[in-house]
């Protein structure tokens, strides 16, 4: 990682599909600096494409999606295949938010994203140090492994 | 009288314009097409003779000249960067505001073939982007080495990642090629940066590629040819639009300059969101110029008409002198200009084809040059988003080029630029002033800036006409 050798990892943030909700992921972005990230924010209403480009371009270690209308599944469907497409095949996915409308069974939610080749999937109560922690352990053993 | 003479060396034709700062007067213009043996200093002779005569004096006695260049095809780059719409399009950006012709644009790096095919179109240049600070390095560093071992002699600039540039400048110059590092055109993610290489680019132009061009022999008798015509024309926008401290600006304005090869449009100004759309792409420069290689009235009369289509170009042509409905076969017409291209219209039938056609080149011109709308229907309902600049406030619209000088419906021809019930998603001035440059001199203008920037322009105001 050139000049961001002082950062823990170089990190895609944004709000997918039609959602205007901003306020989580700028919670999210601030936790994650202050733990030493270098966050690429892209705001809200973002589309897959935008994703991929700006982790193309700036080398990401993860992309980081967030979602809180309800509709993800929507939105993230086909997303890892795009990246693959794209040579980012060793880019991480994360997802968080409210990503799917009424009362489901959050382990069936998980393991739907998980299947459509998202890495880590967040509910809404998740504690930010779970995620920093997830994100230093996971990008360690992807620069390892690389 | 101490004259002060502008001259651009074009490609069809060497201008002059003589200027009289002392009575801030512009005091006569002439031109001289280039002759086949293209000698720069016989044509220049010649439009300095024409002048003379013009003029009614025995001699000539310029006090200083200052020179610009389109010369020999422009300032040809070849453009290279990683993602097509992110650093590939900034390099553009980059390399048109600093006046060049763009004769290559490569994303996603280079392949052996494409090395080949950048031999085989010559540039006087090439810029390399590629990655933000801290992102991609890979693709720079690849695209310097397959360069490295290419039989390629010019100037590559290099305004990528700022580490893999440097990696790339060693593989360059260990092969003997001359690579000049410059800041990232994009250090952060849709951030442009384009300063820093256009300097660079117009550096190099003055060093290295005047002299490549043979403009040597030129260059003793004018001095420095200090940049290339566009840019020149680029300088004279921004000097009306923003005005110096002693005389004011017009504001932030457009301008269009239709040629026999190109039509280029410049924007000076930030176009900024109006609505509450949602903007989105890369950050776009203050100083835009967009260069339309296929809409040319001479070169490129028969794409245009094609563009356009017959139809709706007899209907134009119904719209503007409905007595030569019939008279005039729109295809035989660019058929004849797109082999005689430097006729200059003689009837009111040319006149009348040449307005069609300047029209059509101006009204797509002035779309791909403005930001749009695009609307995105979602679950909750209709979304907008923004991408390119929003141009739709811009008050002032200027015309220069021969058409304006000296067509006969200039007016027609800029009202084709602006918004359109038919293309409302486009954001073109809405009710902008129109104006043309009428003795054609925006581009000395924009010469002259940099000697007395207040009288230039004042200059240039004596000479914009409304229409």
């Amino acid at each position: 990682m050139n000049n961001t050798q002082n950062t823990k990892g170089t990190l895609v943030t944004g709000v997918i599909g039609e959602d205007v909700h901003i306020v989580g992921i700028r919670s999210v972005e601030y936790a994650l600096r202050q733990a030493g990230f270098n966050i690429v924010s892209l705001g809200i209403q973002v589309s897959q494409e935008e994703f991929i480009n700006a982790a193309v371009e700036t080398n990401a270690d993860a992309i980081l999606v967030s979602s809180l209308g309800g509709h993800s599944k929507i939105w993230v469907a086909g997303l890892r295949e795009k990246c693959e497409e794209a040579g980012l095949d060793h880019v991480l996915l994360y997802l968080g938010g409210k990503l799917i409308i009424g009362e489901t069974n959050w382990e069936d939610s998980e393991q739907l994203f998980k299947e459509m080749g998202v890495d880590r999937v967040y509910p809404p109560d998740i504690k930010l140090a779970k995620v920093i922690e997830d994100l230093e352990n996971d990008c360690k053993r992807k620069g390892e492994a690389s | 009288m101490g004259l002060t003479i502008a001259v651009d060396f074009g490609s069809t034709y060497t201008k002059v314009a003589a200027v009289d700062f002392a009575k801030e007067e512009l005091v006569g213009v002439s031109q001289s097409p280039r002759t086949v043996d293209s000698d720069m200093t016989i044509v220049l002779h010649k439009a300095l003779e024409n002048l003379r005569v013009k003029l009614g004096l025995e001699r000539l006695e310029p006090e200083r000249f200052v020179a610009c260049s389109s010369a020999a095809g422009g300032l040809k780059v070849v453009a290279a960067g990683l993602v097509r719409i992110l650093t590939t399009k900034a390099a553009e950006e980059a390399a048109l505001g600093a006046g060049a012709k763009l004769i290559g644009t490569y994303a996603y790096g280079l392949s052996p073939h494409d090395v080949q095919e950048i031999e085989k179109i010559s540039p006087d240049m090439i810029l390399l982007a590629g990655g933000t600070d801290g992102g991609n390095k890979e693709c720079l560093i690849h695209n310097a080495e397959l360069l490295a071992r290419s039989t390629l002699n010019v100037p590559i600039i290099v305004a990528g990642n700022r580490i893999a540039s440097q990696e790339a400048r060693t593989v360059l110059e260990r092969s003997g090629k001359e690579p000049i590092v410059v800041d990232n055109v994009m250090p952060e993610l849709e951030q442009l940066n384009v300063e820093p290489t256009r300097n660079v680019i117009r550096e190099t132009f003055m060093k290295r590629i005047v002299h490549a061009k043979g403009l040597d022999k030129a260059q003793a008798l004018v001095g420095e040819i200090i940049v290339p015509t566009p840019t020149a024309v680029l300088n004279g926008a921004r000097l009306l639009a923003e005005g110096t401290e002693e005389e004011s600006g017009m504001g932030e304005l457009m301008v269009v300059d239709v040629g026999g090869a190109t039509t280029d449009v410049d924007s000076i100004g930030l176009g900024r969101l109006t609505g509450d759309a949602i903007l989105k792409g890369l950050q776009e420069p203050y100083l835009k110029r967009t260069v339309e290689g296929d809409l040319g009235i001479r070169w490129n009369a028969e794409t245009i008409l094609e563009k356009a289509g017959t139809k709706k170009f007899l209907d134009r042509i119904a719209e503007l002198d409905a007595s030569l409905t019939g008279r005039i076969d729109p295809e035989a017409a660019v058929k004849y200009l797109a082999s005689h291209v430097d006729y200059t219209s003689k009837n009111d039938d040319d006149f009348c084809i040449d307005t069609c056609l300047a029209s059509v080149a101006v009204d797509i011109g002035m779309s791909r040059h403005c930001g749009r709308i695009v609307e995105a229907y979602y679950p909750s309902g209709k979304v907008q988003f923004q991408y390119g600049k929003d141009l739709t406030n811009i008050k002032c619209l200027i015309g220069t080029g021969g058409i304006f000088a000296y067509g006969r419906e200039p007016r027609q021809v800029l009202e084709a630029g602006c918004y359109n019930i038919n293309e409302p998603e486009s954001l073109r001035p809405l009710n902008p002033d129109y104006y043309i440059d009428e003795s054609y001199i925006l581009w000395a203008v924009g010469l002259l800036s940099e000697l007395f920037p207040s009288a230039a322009l004042r200059i240039m105001k004596k000479h914009l006409k409304k229409v």
